[in-house]
């Protein structure tokens, strides 16, 4: 594949594109096909036929709770809740006044205030078709990486970008890149990690099913410059629909020479598989899910060594998370500066997250590092349905913490999240309106993580079971001061003495509500005293 | 030329000034060196677990607990073993362990030969601070020889390792989540049905607590022989040299 | 100076550490001149007194009767001591608890017995739900483990909290014996 080749296909691509006035894209991801999407699409295309409109199943496109979502192009008109009886209405009225009670307003501050870069392609190109991708300047990056810059220079950009993990912890990108390129090996692996599994969260699932060339060139960009040959994406089970896309995408990168051998007529080949996980939160875990591939039990072991040095079947192996990965092309191709002006001084780029729970719009969205949660809350989510009081904000899964009102000013970086006892995590983000109780929420918590460790720690396998049943106990109001300072003690022990982030943060959940809303843990203990004293008399 | 690099390394455990070869691990380093680090899962012989939390040591300048079992030496570390915090962690731990299974001393046939109840007695845990979880385990005494009580196991996986690692056998492993995790053999059949087990006997000998014993051994009658482990190590590695 | 006000009681246990602390023999002589054995299986008032220094507990918590004792009990002692593995971790009688107490009578009671299946119910304390360590019920001031503690043990522990300092069991005993 040379670079005429690329763009002759882009070309062709846009000419055919061209051929149509209309465009109707459809979502055809698991939220909107949830809601009968691809029914919609199906009644469009019937309707459409002859006419010179083309419709085309797309990504994600944000407003999940208003799925199924279709938008007409050039128009910029966005329909919601539409029907698959809607179809020959929204064709008819093509070049005319919008058909106005499925209109969605897109002049909003949800559409307005976001900032793409992962979900740039997102609702506009067809993730099925890899001509789609490229016409959308799509494997450029990994032309001009391979033909015009030497791994080092890769990872030089990568670093220079300041772009940090999008998996939760924040490590630097280009660090592990250069960590990766460094170790000596005879063989080296390039992996996604794919495993998303916290409450509420879909980040992952929406880029992989809406624009899973974005993530495989990344790896492959990423491959190129830390020496690797092979790469897997380690996928939950959970997730056919990414899947089905995935493999789509491999078989379609692979055809046109941008994956396998002699990639674009160079020296470099690089193949990628798919490994699918069984369903287990604690395989998002480097090192366990490195066990996983492997055909081993998934379970984590203690680092040092890293994957970086010692990963998958002992050799150099780089892990990175889809949003990471996806980040990647759009750095190669507009610079690492262009980058690095987005976001914060420490925290670059935008984040994509998964906006869930008691917020008017909920959907996915992509907003700039060092916005604040108010904008995301009020102003992007619309803030809270039914004029109830704002609450609480989940960030960060179920290691996470549950961020009280006093901090809604405050940026959303990796650095000022971690101050106030919550996490950047994945990107799950689950607002509570007052009508949530902050214990049981704890305990919701609490049961996912005690559920989900593997078992192979003490502090982690047993600490959970232990504080899931305190927590049971304040909830049913059984529960006395001592096993409030019981939980306190369990919590600081697995915090600091569990082997992996699951255990380590596991606690979290439970220390922020206590920092910020002890008195309800209080009222419950106080409840129950109340109880008993009357029993007694 | 490239300066040689330095194979010893020198650091302090406990404000002890030790000297160590770069390959050792913290824990191996205190032992040369008489100073008491608690272990459970460990045992010396088998590839390291890092299990049981109860080695984790603090490191001067490292804001994690460190598990001695698998951290290596580093020039001019400075090594706690035995900080205030460390010993209430190590005892809530303990106590952990003990809560989850159904561990009656009194009736075991390891009574008085337990390392777990030798580190409770040890680590000065007077009694269980949290709640007994008394789960509803399953005993296995379908082998000839040997009998499973899952009351006793603490998931160490002494077991799996020596079978795996030593006999080569890999009948044990382990099934389940969190505390649902339990020890099998070959694909969760009765042990007595087991294709792959040997017979050897190692994996009673390596096991810690009464979770597993001879059959035929009343309370306090069963000792673990385990001295053929580093024997084989020792001999293994003058082979393969 | 007037003698210590001494009491033992026992809940759900064998017995055995009464036995142990009958095996202090003849310094049980030299005890009896530093206390007053106020109520205990060994001597007659059936009543426990209203202020007792120190009492040694033998046995779990495994009826409503051994709930209500204890309560009263550790109402009207300064320094409660659970002795033995019983009384500290629940040992051989909460072997029960992984299972119901349906369960439990019924094995007992009628699918091992010979003659006359019943389960009792007349005059006899109903069991809880589990049984429970001595410690989860009420504050226990000094744990004593062993099954049993030896005799030197609670000679120990006694001669020393009688001298007013706080004993240390690490080396003398532990759980099982």
């Amino acid at each position: 594949m040379m670079i005429e080749e690329l763009h002759k296909i882009a070309a062709v691509e846009r000419d055919e594109d061209n051929r149509f006035q209309h465009h109707i894209h459809v979502c055809m991801e698991t939220a909107c096909i949830a809601s009968r999407s691809d029914h919609v699409k199906q009644a469009l295309t019937e309707a459409a036929a002859g006419k010179p409109c083309r419709v085309k199943g797309v990504g994600c496109m944000g407003l999940c709770s208003a799925g199924p979502l279709v938008k007409v192009e050039p128009e910029g008109v966005l329909y919601q809740g539409v029907t698959p009886e809607d179809a020959t209405e929204i064709v008819a009225k093509l070049g005319d006044s919008p058909v106005s009670r499925l209109e969605c307003d897109t002049e909003t501050p949800f559409f307005k205030r976001q900032t793409k870069i992962v979900l740039e392609n997102s609702g506009l190109i067809d993730p099925e078709r890899i001509e789609n991708y490229i016409a959308a300047d799509g494997y450029l990056a990994l032309h001009t990486a391979l033909n015009t810059m030497t791994p080092a220079e890769v990872i030089a950009q990568i670093a220079k970008s300041g772009l940090r993990g999008r998996g939760g912890a924040g490590f630097s990108t280009g660090l592990k890149w250069t960590t990766v390129a460094k170790s000596q090996g005879e063989r080296k692996f390039v992996i996604c990690n794919a495993d998303e599994g916290d409450p509420g969260a879909f980040m992952d699932r929406s880029v992989l099913e809406g624009d899973p060339h974005a993530v495989l060139e990344g790896m492959a960009i990423a491959a190129y410059a830390v020496g690797a040959s092979q790469g897997y994406v380690y996928v939950r089970a959970e997730y056919p629909l990414a899947v089905e896309r995935l493999k789509l995408a491999i078989r379609q990168a692979k055809k046109l020479g941008l994956l396998g051998e002699n990639i674009c007529g160079t020296t470099f080949s690089f193949n990628v598989d798919i490994r699918l996980g069984a369903g287990a939160f604690v395989c998002g875990e480097e090192t366990a899910l490195i066990a996983s591939i492997e055909g081993k039990r998934g379970q984590p072991r203690p680092r040092p060594p890293f994957p970086a040095e010692y990963g998958l079947w002992g050799y150099p192996t780089l892990i990175n998370n889809v949003e990471t990965y996806a980040n990647v092309a759009p750095i190669i191709r507009k610079g690492a500066d262009w980058f690095s002006a987005i976001g914060t001084e420490k925290s670059k780029g935008t984040k994509v997250f998964a906006l869930t729970g008691q917020v008017v719009n909920t959907g996915l969205i992509e907003v700039p590092m060092g916005i604040t949660l108010r904008e995301i809350v009020f102003d992007i989510g619309g803030g809270i349905p039914e004029g109830r009081k704002f609450k609480a904000v989940q960030t960060g899964g179920p290691g996470g913490g549950c961020i009280p009102d006093e901090y809604l000013d405050m940026p959303v970086d990796y650095e000022s999240l971690l101050k106030i006892g919550s996490f950047m995590g994945s990107g799950g983000m689950i607002v509570m309106d007052e009508t949530s109780n902050m214990v049981e929420i704890a305990q919701y918590f609490m049961e996912f993580s005690k559920t989900e460790s593997c078992g192979k720690c003490v502090p982690c396998r047993v600490g959970t079971a232990q504080m899931y049943e305190l927590l049971d106990k304040v909830v049913k109001c059984e529960a006395t001061m001592d096993d409030l300072l019981l939980l306190e003690r369990l919590c600081d022990v697995v915090k600091n003495t569990s082997l992996c982030g699951l255990g380590q943060g596991a606690p979290n959940p439970v220390l922020s509500t206590l920092r910020y809303f002890r008195h309800e843990y209080l009222a419950r203990i106080q409840e129950g005293n109340r109880e008993t004293a009357f029993v007694s008399h | 030329m490239k300066q040689p690099s330095s194979h010893i390394k020198t650091l302090q455990i406990d404000g002890q000034d030790v000297g160590a070869n770069q390959d050792e691990t913290i824990l191996e380093v205190a032992r040369e060196n008489g100073i008491y680090i608690p272990t459970l899962c460990e045992i010396e012989g088998l590839s390291p677990h890092g299990g049981c939390r109860l080695c984790l040591v603090e490191v001067k300048g490292v804001n994690k607990l460190l598990p001695a079992c698998v951290t290596h030496v580093q020039e001019g570390m400075e090594v706690f073993t035995n900080s205030p915090r460390l010993q209430e962690y190590r005892r809530t731990i303990l106590e952990l362990i003990f809560s989850e299974g159904n561990h009656i001393c009194a009736v075991c046939v390891v009574n008085g030969r337990c390392d777990l109840q030798a580190l409770a007695t040890k680590l000065g845990m007077t009694h269980v601070s949290v709640p007994y979880l008394y789960p509803r385990r399953s005993v296995d005494a379908s082998h000839d020889r040997f009998a499973l009580d899952r009351n006793r196991c603490i998931l160490c996986t002494r077991c799996v390792r020596v079978c795996d690692e030593i006999e080569g056998a890999h009948t044990w492993d382990v099934s389940g989540r969190g505390v649902q995790a339990h020890v099998v053999t070959d694909l969760n059949t009765p042990w007595g049905d087991s294709d792959t087990c040997t017979s050897c006997g190692k994996c009673v000998n390596v096991c810690p607590t009464g979770a597993l014993f001879e059959k035929g051994k009343a309370v306090a009658e069963m000792s673990k022989k385990r001295g053929f482990l580093p024997y084989l190590t020792q001999m293994r590695e003058k082979r393969s040299k | 100076m007037s003698k210590v006000r001494f009491a033992t009681v026992w809940l759900d246990g064998c017995s055995g550490c009464h036995m142990s602390f009958l095996d202090m023999d003849e310094r049980l002589i030299e005890l009896a001149e530093l206390v007053d054995v106020v109520y205990s299986p060994l001597v007659d008032p059936k009543q426990f007194p209203d202020s007792v220094d120190v009492t040694l507990v033998e046995g779990a918590v495994s009826s409503d009767e051994d709930l209500e004792k204890i309560r009263h009990i550790r109402e009207h002692t300064q320094y409660l001591i659970a002795l033995g593995d019983c009384s500290v971790t629940g040992n051989v009688p909460s072997m029960r608890n992984p299972f119901k107490v349906d369960e439990v009578m019924n094995r007992a009671y009628i699918e091992n017995a010979t003659v006359q299946p019943q389960i009792p119910n007349v005059s006899v304390p109903t069991l809880l739900p589990r049984v429970r360590p001595v410690h989860t019920v009420v504050k226990v001031d000094v744990y004593v483990p062993g099954c049993p503690p030896s005799a030197d043990t609670i000679y120990y522990v006694l001669t020393t909290l009688l001298r007013g300092e706080v004993p240390d069991l690490s080396s003398r005993t532990r759980f099982g014996v």
